[in-house]
């Protein structure tokens, strides 16, 4: 019987929840690194056994953990202790280190600022092999390793695609989104938070912005500028890469053309801020968000927790509450913390700052929490197990 | 020389060691000469002491010896004798946490 494994990365650690395909019953282990910041825990396609772990602190910075077994043992990459150092390699898996001149993004005050290296927000392990990761950092950039996380190189051209014109957010300048297309892999978006989504079509040697259509009239001076919009997330379906759906700051987003041009979907939503994003796994016109009040109220309208659902790929949305909190609910769903699992009958799972991960086993027609008490959750991921 | 060394709880963790370290760590026995030999023996906290490239202390590390901060003293400075004959052990600390 197939079964499902949840990768949960929150403020204080790891947690990983298993249960079968009924997906009722629920195991829980973790903390794994307690106390640490777990930004995102991602598993191989190729070999869901291998999952890496972003592990970062703002004392002892950036860590690159890895799991060949399912969760059970971790180690950091080429990091083993070593009985004798002579002559032993040394563990490069934390090294992230911008490739070439540093040089400047802008600052919040519009002046240049030296990219620094802070964090990895986001890990994607290639679909086609089990030693390639993708890694999404703070100041923004990607960084791939070929050798299971052992060491990391940075892909320094997408830098070049107007990263001078970059400025961050409030919540830093980050790569948080990396998608593959499952038909090209060749091709490969990603997003910033506050720069916008990038493509590159030659594997990762150029990368051009692809912005046309988003507009942001509070947050740019121009508000149709080619760079500088703040995309909070992007989801695909795999059997229709070339259809983009984006959760921006503002506004939920559909492209139809592999991100050429972007047209509004947001509809009937009772709010078009919010962070994540998703598509179900068998019905590419099927897609989830999770509507915040504002910018400057980051929990759902109205204090009830609410997914939407749209069935048309936008603009027609419905409001998904059975079994969620609909009063006194306070909580943000931050981007890189929904995920779908590819069941049968789709399951959808978000977790919560508030330290719950819903899990829905019918599409978002019913919800129940797994676990309620973890600390703020940043990330969820899910695998489905044969 | 065999040099004591403290390690804050969650570098232990991550080099999988309990309690202290000793290292045995060439002459002159610097600061920069015990994390060295320290990041040698443990290769997973390379990065998280001193950057990687600039080998600059992370802003929220501290380096003690026999009471003394040492922490904005040169990479170079010698540690005192009663490290280097062991009575004392040369103290990474990270800054408290909350307030």
């Amino acid at each position: 019987m197939s079964s499902v494994r949840v990768l949960v990365g929150t403020k204080k650690g790891a947690f990983i929840l298993t249960a079968d395909g009924k997906r009722e019953n629920w195991t829980v282990t973790g903390p794994h690194f307690a106390g640490w910041e777990m930004y995102h825990l991602k598993g191989s396609p190729v070999d869901p056994n291998r999952i890496f772990a972003s592990q970062t602190s703002g004392w002892f910075g950036q860590i690159i953990q890895r799991s060949d077994d399912g969760g059970k043992t971790w180690t950091t990459p080429g990091g083993e202790p070593m009985p004798d150092p002579t002559g032993m390699p040394s563990g490069q898996s934390n090294n992230f280190t911008y490739e070439g001149g540093v040089g400047t993004h802008k600052w919040y005050d519009g002046t240049q600022h030296p990219w620094e290296f802070k964090r990895v927000w986001h890990l994607e392990p290639s679909l086609n092999d089990p030693d390639i990761v993708f890694a999404g950092a703070e100041d923004a950039a990607i960084f791939k390793s070929v050798n299971g996380g052992k060491s990391w190189q940075e892909m320094p051209s997408l830098r070049q695609a107007k990263g001078d014109l970059w400025q961050p957010g409030a919540g830093g300048m980050a790569v948080h989104t990396i998608i593959q297309d499952p038909k090209n892999l060749d091709r490969i978006y990603i997003a910033i938070s506050a720069a916008g989504a990038f493509r590159t079509d030659d594997g990762g040697k150029t990368w051009k912005p692809i912005n046309k259509g988003l507009k942001s009239q509070y947050e740019l001076p121009d508000p149709d500028a080619e760079v500088g919009h703040c995309v909070h997330r992007i989801a695909i379906h795999p059997s229709r890469p070339d259809v983009l759906f984006m959760q921006k700051h503002w506004d939920v987003m559909r492209s139809d053309n592999s991100g050429e041009l972007w047209h509004e979907v947001s509809g009937n939503l009772p709010s078009d801020f919010g962070f994540p994003i998703d598509v179900h796994a068998h019905e590419p016109e099927t897609i989830y968000v999770v509507p915040i009040k504002s910018d400057s109220e980051h929990y759902p309208p109205e204090g009830k927790l609410r997914v939407y659902r749209s069935r048309t790929g936008g603009n027609e949305w419905e409001a998904l509450t059975n079994g969620l909190p609909q009063k006194d609910c306070y909580v943000n769903v931050l981007r890189d913390a929904m995920a779908v699992d590819s069941l049968d009958s789709c399951g959808i799972y978000f977790g919560t700052t508030g330290g719950q991960v819903y899990c829905s086993p019918d599409g978002g027609d019913t919800w129940k929490p797994i676990v309620r008490d973890l600390p703020a959750v940043l990330s969820v991921e899910v695998q489905t197990l044969p | 020389m065999i040099i004591r060394v403290a390690l804050p709880f969650h570098l232990r963790t991550l080099a999988r060691v309990e309690g202290e370290v000793s290292l045995d760590v060439a002459e002159p026995v610097t600061v920069a000469a015990v994390i060295d030999a320290l990041e040698a023996r443990y290769p997973a906290l390379q990065g998280t002491i001193r950057d990687h490239g600039t080998l600059k202390r992370r802003p929220f590390i501290r380096f003690f010896a026999c009471k003394e901060d040492l922490s904005l003293e040169p990479p170079d400075t010698q540690l005192p004798e009663a490290i280097l004959n062991g009575t004392e052990p040369f103290l990474i600390v990270g800054a408290m946490a909350g307030g």
